[in-house]
């Protein structure tokens, strides 16, 4: 039985046509912003309710988003252009919500750029969505062009005296685009190197101006706090993460999907009520709690609340609360060679650290999994892993592949010894004989 | 070889977005090599340099970064198999086995008559409908052996 919370993030994907300005319309859309307009609200109150609020960003780093708003300098002072960069390149492995919203509800994202743009008095947005994404870029394509026609994009939106406009652009499968200064780099039509910091996004962004960068979650939340207070947001989840967050649980469960439920949720809820439990009547072996850069955890944590507090106290991290789900029949070994695969493949190359450390941890995983690793192999793994993060490189990207190895050590030492000692995975005789395992049951 | 004037009017109004006008490259990129063959072609890549006003060799070292632009040339139909954790968890391998199976490509190849490329791509946003591919385009979810029989058999 799924907990009969309060849910509103995903309320409007179920009506016919959501994605259409005359639904979003039919369900108050738009209210926000126009009274906004309409009332000429102080731009420091939206960012107060946004603070009041406790909202955190939902792009992996939690950060609080009234907070970020703030940091953009005071147009009296410093007269530069602003802009507001939408993070739409979601791409963090498990993670599928903000597609979602992209795809179904595109109006509710468009309202949220447009609050935030004029809270921090952007002159434009631009909305960075993954090049693979084709089906969400084109139904907010359209859902822009039916703003922008209705009024409300664009100059004087509204009829008032405000205008913004909201540009869309396109990413080509990179990983590390979604890292806002990486992001930034490549919508200035150049490879997408993360710069480091500071300088801040805040005073040294999109070229060279005061920018902000926000997750697609993140804003399709502003409207709602706008139109029922923070007070209503905080009767939702947890003192120090309020609100509900999109979690999309994959891997093995009966039911794997995107569901909203309210941050502070118990894992177990998660798995067993809303997903069904592990699959085939299975016993839960490790699940990530948030997307692959965040530590692996032993079935024995699965009381652990979907927060970022409870997830930081069980060693792990909240991530993009994207849960994958590994049951007793899987390898940990296995699932960390794929995982230090993907940041190898990802490395943009710029610092030593991450571009040798992930092929250092992807073979030494690789070779483990494959009956040629050492016992050694463990602490080198944990030793690596300490000369890549944190703090060691220009990005976080170093760190997200060192998280998961160090969690793995710690959590699942035994298995890797074992792989070790044996001279092969213990859960399969060899590498191509795994992958022909249950064939049968391949996206079952 | 200079770029269709289509493209051209496209890109002066895409670069319009920006206050820099080489903001535009990444998404001229893309509508290049969805009108041009399916690849960037070193024609291509002069053409698209020449618009930017920029040398070629700094399209290429811009082009070259972005996996999903490809410096050769595909076969008809391309088949990107999601290879990632959430997808692994869900059979990935012997989807993409079976796909290999189907089209008579091995990884990252092209078949013999030229009919297929298959990839392995990292992780799609797909997760909780996994395994996936993306076929010419499309997204396919929650796919099984037979399903990936029938979805390819009907193109081969
Ligand atoms: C390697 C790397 C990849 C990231 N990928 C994404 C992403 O795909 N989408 C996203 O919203 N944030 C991503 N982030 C986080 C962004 O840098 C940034 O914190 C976020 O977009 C800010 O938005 P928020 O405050 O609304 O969460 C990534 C960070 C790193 C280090
Ligand atoms: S940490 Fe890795 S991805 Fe980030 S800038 Fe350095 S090399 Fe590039
Ligand atoms: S892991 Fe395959 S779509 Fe996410």
């Amino acid at each position: 039985m799924i907990p009969a919370n309060e849910t509103y993030l995903l309320n409007r994907v179920q009506n016919k046509g959501s994605e259409t300005l005359a639904s979003y319309r039919e369900h108050g859309g738009y209210v926000a912003i126009e009274k906004i307009l309409k009332e000429n609200t102080p731009f420091d109150q939206v960012i107060e309710e946004l603070k009041d609020s406790g909202l955190r960003g939902r792009g992996g780093a939690g950060f609080p988003t009234g907070l970020k708003f703030s940091f953009m300098p005071d147009p009296e002072k410093d007269p530069r252009p602003r802009y507001l960069a939408v993070n739409a390149d979601e791409s963090e492995p498990g993670t599928c919500k903000d597609r979602i919203l992209l795809r179904e509800d595109p109006h509710g994202l468009i309202e949220g750029i447009l609050i935030a743009c004029r809270a921090i008095r952007a002159e434009a947005a631009y909305i960075y969505v993954r090049g693979e994404y084709r089906k969400e870029y084109n139904n907010l394509f359209a859902a822009l062009a039916e703003a922008r026609a209705a009024g409300l994009v664009g100059k004087n939106i509204a009829g008032s005296d405000w205008s913004c406009e909201i540009w869309m652009h396109k990413g080509a499968g990179a990983y590390i685009c979604g890292e806002e200064t990486g992001l930034m780099e490549s919508l200035e039509g150049k490879r997408g190197h993360p710069r480091p910091k500071p300088p801040f996004p805040a005073g040294f962004g999109l070229w060279g101006q005061p920018t902000t960068v926000s997750n697609v979650e993140t804003l399709f939340n502003v409207p709602f706090i706008l139109n029922r207070g923070a007070r209503w947001f905080r009767t939702m989840g947890t003192e120090k993460s309020p609100g509900n967050i999109l979690c999309g649980i994959s891997g093995h469960v009966e039911r794997p999907g995107v569901y909203e439920v309210p941050l502070g949720i118990s894992t177990r809820t998660l798995i067993e009520e809303y997903a069904g439990g592990v699959w085939k009547g299975r016993k839960l072996k490790a699940f990530f709690p948030g997307g692959s850069s965040t530590g692996l955890l032993p079935a024995s944590a699965i009381d652990t609340p979907m927060d970022h507090d409870g997830m930081k106290d069980a060693g792990s991290m909240l991530g993009t609360a994207a849960l994958m789900v590994l049951d007793e029949t899987a390898c940990t070994v296995r699932a960390m060679e794929v995982v230090a695969r993907f940041y190898d493949h990802e490395s943009c190359g710029q610092c030593s650290q991450c571009r040798e450390g992930t092929q250092w941890l992807y073979q030494i995983f690789r070779r483990l999994e494959n009956g040629q690793g050492r016992v050694e192999d463990v602490e080198l793994l944990d030793s690596l892993a300490h000369g890549m993060a944190p703090g060691k490189t220009i990005c976080a990207l170093a760190d997200a592949a060192a998280i998961p190895t160090h969690a793995i050590v710690k959590n699942f030492k035994d298995e890797m010894m074992e792989h070790a000692t044996l001279g092969r995975c213990p859960l399969s005789h060899d590498h191509s004989t795994k992958e022909k395992r249950e064939p049968a049951e391949a996206g079952a | 070889m200079a770029l269709p004037e289509k493209l051209v009017t496209e890109f002066d109004e895409l670069c319009s977005h920006y206050p820099e006008r080489r903001s535009g490259l990444i998404m001229a990129l893309h509508r290049c090599q969805e009108e041009l063959g399916g690849w960037i072609s070193p024609e291509t890549m002069e053409a698209v340099a020449g618009y930017f006003e920029m040398e070629p060799v700094e399209v290429y070292g811009v082009a070259s970064f972005y996996p999903m632009f490809r410096m050769t040339p595909p076969g008809e139909h391309v088949v990107s198999v999601c290879h990632n954790i959430a997808c692994e968890l869900r059979g990935a391998p012997d989807i993409l086995k079976k796909v290999c199976e189907v089209t008579g490509a091995s990884v990252h190849g092209t078949s013999s008559d030229g009919k297929f490329t298959v990839e392995t791509v990292e992780c799609q946003g797909a997760c909780t409908t996994a395994p996936m591919f993306d076929l010419d385009g499309v997204y396919h979810e929650e796919l099984t052996l037979e399903s990936v029989e029938k979805i390819l058999g009907g193109l081969s």
